[in-house]
């Protein structure tokens, strides 16, 4: 037994626990006297081996089994805090933002309250005056909302304690998956400070304000309260969370800025308040007053699950009968299909579920993936909807078009998800008027006026959370780079980004959305999602062509006028001082105006000219800015401010 | 403006011809158009019997009510009247003055009429085939781009000038030589010798080569202006003498040699004016390595261009002598050229005093 383990011991012992002794047995000669000094025990082989030449160290199953432990979940995202979200101070101060906010908004949608939201980030520093915000390295995060507040006893493991959470364990559409973010936000700021994170909460104005400050205990993964109290909070309902943190403050692309503006954008019934470091406060209106329809839970889809979630459940049902279990814990088995399946696996549809295992169990699995089942319910799904999605883009970002397109639901491996895409197009009338102004100045030889080859901005959301972080590995930017966007009159070279002013807006709404790693920063590349965002894009891709083509249109028909019109002047004058002056010049040009116009179509192009935009009349879901004023779906509280 | 008394030249009667035609245009409410004769390898034919470039018949509308010539059709009538204000004031300009004259922000918009001298430039061109009239007639010039040195007096604006005292450097040849102008008055030279590059005919003009072999050295330092080839024309007609072009060994110097002789495809409506359909070719010629032991590493490998260009030379009617067709696959044969700087590589006066005199003994030349 002993022989047998040794060289296994061996390898392990190599590999974790004595760096030291890795190296091969040559390269560990000369130091060969230390490391056995250094072993506490030395050799204890229990065969007499022949006397070949030993390696470097050998350690036994017995110890190698004392230093066997369990890991806490804890201790393995202290070492691995990348894997989360906390890899640098820049993205870390973000993803402590951006957990908390989360929760906040999740908790007010749960419980049906439109969110308002405060999230305050300032610069500390342990007693002096806190440096300027660029320059800081240690920030305190405050995020407040009106939410239902949390029950006392909960307190404590929600906010520190890993995987500790209402989402993980039912199939509903939240931002939160896991229950990682917030305990880990807390542990990063626990690791980098040694501050706890500071909870008040209060469920009712009739209830009393609790006050806690929390660690976690990484070795148990278990919270420790270091204060509770009941204080006096002058909010009459809802939940606070102070995180001290080190960060690093940068504006600019995926910046706490970008961040809370790109939640504003898909998420425009919440009232957001923001104090940057910077002193300054800046606050996001409410938009659209609805908030959206609350998801429902649904039971997983059989397509979606495998074999060994498949055994778990067999395990753990309290149904008495295969067929019960098959109908009763999943969505879309009817009794009937349930028989059907039972009778394709060859089992009896009143086995009991805790009895199969093995053969059975697989050739169950089997028997479910060969059935055709209805595709799962869809109604657990809340999308942003068009018309909120054309708000929060209107509000945010200056263009002179926009279009939203809410796709029916799908599904991959079981799961149901919406695909939403809008676009932005254009730099807004005011820059437009600028523009112009600007290009009054006569050019001199070399110079132009088409100086800039800005690409689209691409913005990613998985249930209304922006993603900021690596857009190459994620699935909705590979689909707006395989999306033809020439066919819409924009221009794209090989392999890249369209070109011109314009946001492209993709949301993926679902039970459980494929993040390609848990600091849920890219969505996976699974070819149902991909077909269905390029589906969306290329409708929004239609609408801004045709929007595009009936501007250029116009833009055309002026442009040609306009051009005999100009040159006609010259021509004229020209002609004029050839023949010394003595022409009439005004019935020259006015024989030459009256062809330009009979070429030109006249008054028809007048007409189109004034119009111009011509009104998003065929174009649903759309709104068209033009310097005149704002024609489309404009949602109520967006009209007034315009 | 026209004052009373001046009276319009036959140039300026037929620039004040475009205005007639839009004014005509418009009266008979008909798109103004213009026809200009084509100037591309498709329009010229050479004349065998002449030994000229001619150009054909076919032309080209240019109308103003058409989005894609509305610009130029206007450019044009603008330049004609640049021209026009040219032939009232007397004055002479370079193509580049033409633009910057012609150049302005059109009212009511941030056009301009022009954005580069290169759209004005074939503007120019177009009126001279349009109108039949010689670059100099429209009073315009080029740069001052050749010299010349030899036993020749010419007369300049009312002085005179002895182009065999005029040290190394000689007489720069002013791009209009038309007898208004320039008049040669007395030429004793048995030749001409026109070389392709400046800096051969530097070495030529140091060594006195012109003295002792009683020639006129002229130069165009590339592609000769046509104040050069006019020259040289009007020495080969008035004092027929014949004309020697000594070129690189490269396609671009065979065809230098044959604008020289027949004329060019650009402006072949000009070869009866400009052409010496009797030059001939002395070198550099792809036989002269072999005849003058010139070592195969002084040679330049044929790049690509050169080898298309080669190939296009042996199909244009005016190379298809037997004689030039072996001439061009010679160099193409070989894959080098040679440039006659490279003949420094035997003597610095190697040139001089060898390879022209050997030419000229030997009558060892192409037609």
């Amino acid at each position: 037994m002993a022989k047998k383990t040794k060289p296994v011991a061996r390898k392990n012992a190599r590999g974790a626990k004595h760096p030291a002794k890795t190296a091969t047995p040559k390269a560990a000669k000369p130091k060969k006297v230390t490391a056995k000094a250094a072993t506490p025990t030395p050799e204890a082989t229990p065969a007499p081996a022949p006397p070949v030449k030993k390696p470097a160290s050998t350690v036994t199953a017995v110890e190698m089994g004392a230093r066997q432990r369990e890991i806490s979940v804890s201790e393995f995202f202290t070492k691995n805090r990348h894997l989360l979200g906390f890899d640098n101070p820049r993205k870390a101060l973000l993803t402590c933002v951006k957990e908390a906010v989360d929760n906040a908004l999740d908790a007010c949608e749960e419980a049906g309250i439109l969110p308002e939201i405060v999230v305050k980030v300032e610069a500390v520093a342990n007693g002096e005056a806190p440096p300027p915000a660029s320059q800081a390295t240690r920030f305190r995060i405050t995020v407040s909302d009106n939410g239902p507040g949390i029950v006392r006893q909960q307190i404590p493991p929600i906010f520190a304690k890993l995987l500790y959470g209402s989402k993980f364990h039912r199939l509903r559409q939240s931002r939160g998956q896991q229950g990682i973010g917030i305990s880990a936000a807390g542990m990063y700021g626990q690791l980098t400070t040694g501050k706890p994170v500071v909870i008040v909460s209060r469920t009712s104005p009739r209830a009393p304000a609790h006050y806690f400050e929390v660690q976690i205990d990484t070795k148990k993964n278990e919270p420790r309260i270091l204060e509770k109290k009941q204080i006096a909070w002058d909010a009459p309902r809802g939940t606070q969370v102070a995180l001290e943190v080190e960060g690093r403050y940068q504006k600019g692309r995926a910046s706490v800025d970008e961040y809370v503006e790109q939640t504003i954008i898909a998420n425009p019934h919440v009232k957001l308040t923001y104090n940057t470091p910077e002193g300054e406060t800046k606050e996001y209106r409410r938009t659209f007053e609805q908030l959206p329809a609350s998801p429902r839970e649904i039971k997983p889809h059989p397509y979606g699950i495998e074999l060994g979630m498949l055994l778990k459940m067999l395990h753990d049902t309290s149904n008495h009968t295969l067929a019960g279990f098959l109908s009763g814990d999943f969505s879309r088995v009817s009794p009937n299909v349930a028989e059907e399946i039972g009778k394709a696996a060859g089992l009896s549809p009143r086995a009991r579920p805790r009895d199969l295992h093995g053969q059975a169990a697989e050739s169950l699995y089997k028997a479910i993936q060969a059935t055709k089942l209805m595709a799962p319910p869809t109604n657990c799904l809340s999308p942003i909807g068009e018309q909120a999605i054309l708000a929060g883009l209107y509000q945010q970002i200056k263009g002179d078009f926009y279009t939203a397109v809410s796709r029916p639901p799908a599904v991959y491996r079981g799961n149901p998800f919406i695909i939403e895409a809008g676009l932005a197009f254009g730099r807004g009338p005011e820059d437009a008027a600028q523009r112009t102004a600007k290009a009054a100045v006569p050019l001199a030889e070399g110079e132009s006026d088409d100086g800039d080859h800005e690409l689209a901005r691409v913005i990613r959301y998985a249930n209304r959370v922006p993603l900021l972080y690596q857009p190459s590995a994620c699935v909705v930017t590979r689909a707006v780079l395989d999306t033809t966007w020439r066919h819409y009159g924009i221009a794209q070279s090989r392999g890249a980004l369209p070109g011109g002013p314009m946001v492209i807006f993709v949301h993926m709404a679902s039970v459980w959305v494929p993040f390609t790693s848990e600091s849920k920063e890219a969505i996976a590349d699974y070819d149902e999602i991909h077909k269905e965002i390029n589906l969306a894009l290329r409708e929004c891709g239609r609408r801004l062509g045709a929007f595009l083509r009936r501007r250029e249109r116009a833009h055309s028909e002026f442009r040609r006028r306009n051009i005999f019109e100009l040159y006609i002047e010259e021509v004229v004058e020209s002609c004029n001082r050839l023949k010394g002056g003595r022409l009439p010049t005004a019935k020259l040009k006015e024989q030459l105006q009256k062809m330009a116009e009979r070429i030109t179509g006249g008054d028809k192009t007048d007409q189109l000219v004034g119009k111009n935009g011509s009104g998003p009349e065929g174009l649903p879901h759309s709104i068209i800015v033009t310097p005149n004023g704002v024609e489309g779906e404009l949602p109520a509280a967006v009209a007034e401010k315009a | 403006m026209a004052t009373k008394t001046h009276k319009p030249t036959a140039v300026e009667k037929k620039l004040i011809g475009i205005a007639d035609v839009v004014i005509d245009a418009a009266q008979r409410r008909k798109d103004p158009t213009l026809a200009i004769p084509v100037r591309a390898l498709s329009n010229v034919t050479f004349n065998e019997r002449r030994g000229l470039i001619e150009m054909g018949k076919r032309k080209q509308a240019r109308s103003f009510f058409n989005v894609a010539m509305a610009k130029r059709f206007m450019q044009t009538v603008l330049v004609a009247d640049a021209l026009s204000e040219l032939q009232r004031a007397n004055l002479t300009t370079s193509l580049r003055e033409i633009y910057y004259r012609t150049k302005h922000t059109i009212k009511n918009s941030h056009e301009n009429t022009f954005d580069a001298q290169d759209e004005s430039d074939p503007l120019i061109e177009d009126l001279e085939v349009t109108l039949e009239a010689l670059r100099e007639e429209l009073h315009v010039r080029a740069e001052n781009r050749g010299s010349v040195v030899g036993p020749l007096v010419l007369a300049d604006d009312g002085d005179t000038v002895n182009c065999a005292r005029l040290g190394k450097g000689g007489y720069s040849v002013p791009s209009i030589v038309e007898p208004e102008y320039v008049q040669i008055r007395r030429c004793t030279a048995d030749f001409v010798l026109l070389v392709e590059k400046g800096t051969q005919w530097n070495r030529l003009s140091e060594d006195k080569f012109w003295r002792r072999y009683n020639c006129v050295l002229l130069t165009g330092n590339g592609q000769p202006p046509r104040g050069v080839r006019r020259l040289a024309r009007r020495l080969h007609q008035e004092y027929e003498l014949p004309v020697y072009v000594l070129v690189d060994n490269d396609p671009w110097g065979y065809y230098t040699y044959s604008v020289v002789k027949q004329g060019s495809i650009n402006l072949a409506f000009e070869s009866q004016r400009m052409a010496i359909p009797k030059a001939k070719f002395i070198g550099l010629s792809s036989a002269d390595p072999e005849a003058y032991g010139l070592p195969r590493n002084v040679g330049i490998k044929l790049n690509d261009k050169d080898v298309a260009r080669a190939k296009e030379l042996l199909s244009y009617t005016w190379f298809a002598k037997k004689p030039w067709q072996e001439e061009i696959k010679r160099m193409l044969s070989s894959g080098l050229k040679y440039e006659l700087d490279a003949l420094a590589n035997k003597d610095f006066q190697y040139l001089t005093k060898r390879y022209l005199p050997r030419k000229l003994r030997e009558q060892d030349w192409l037609d």
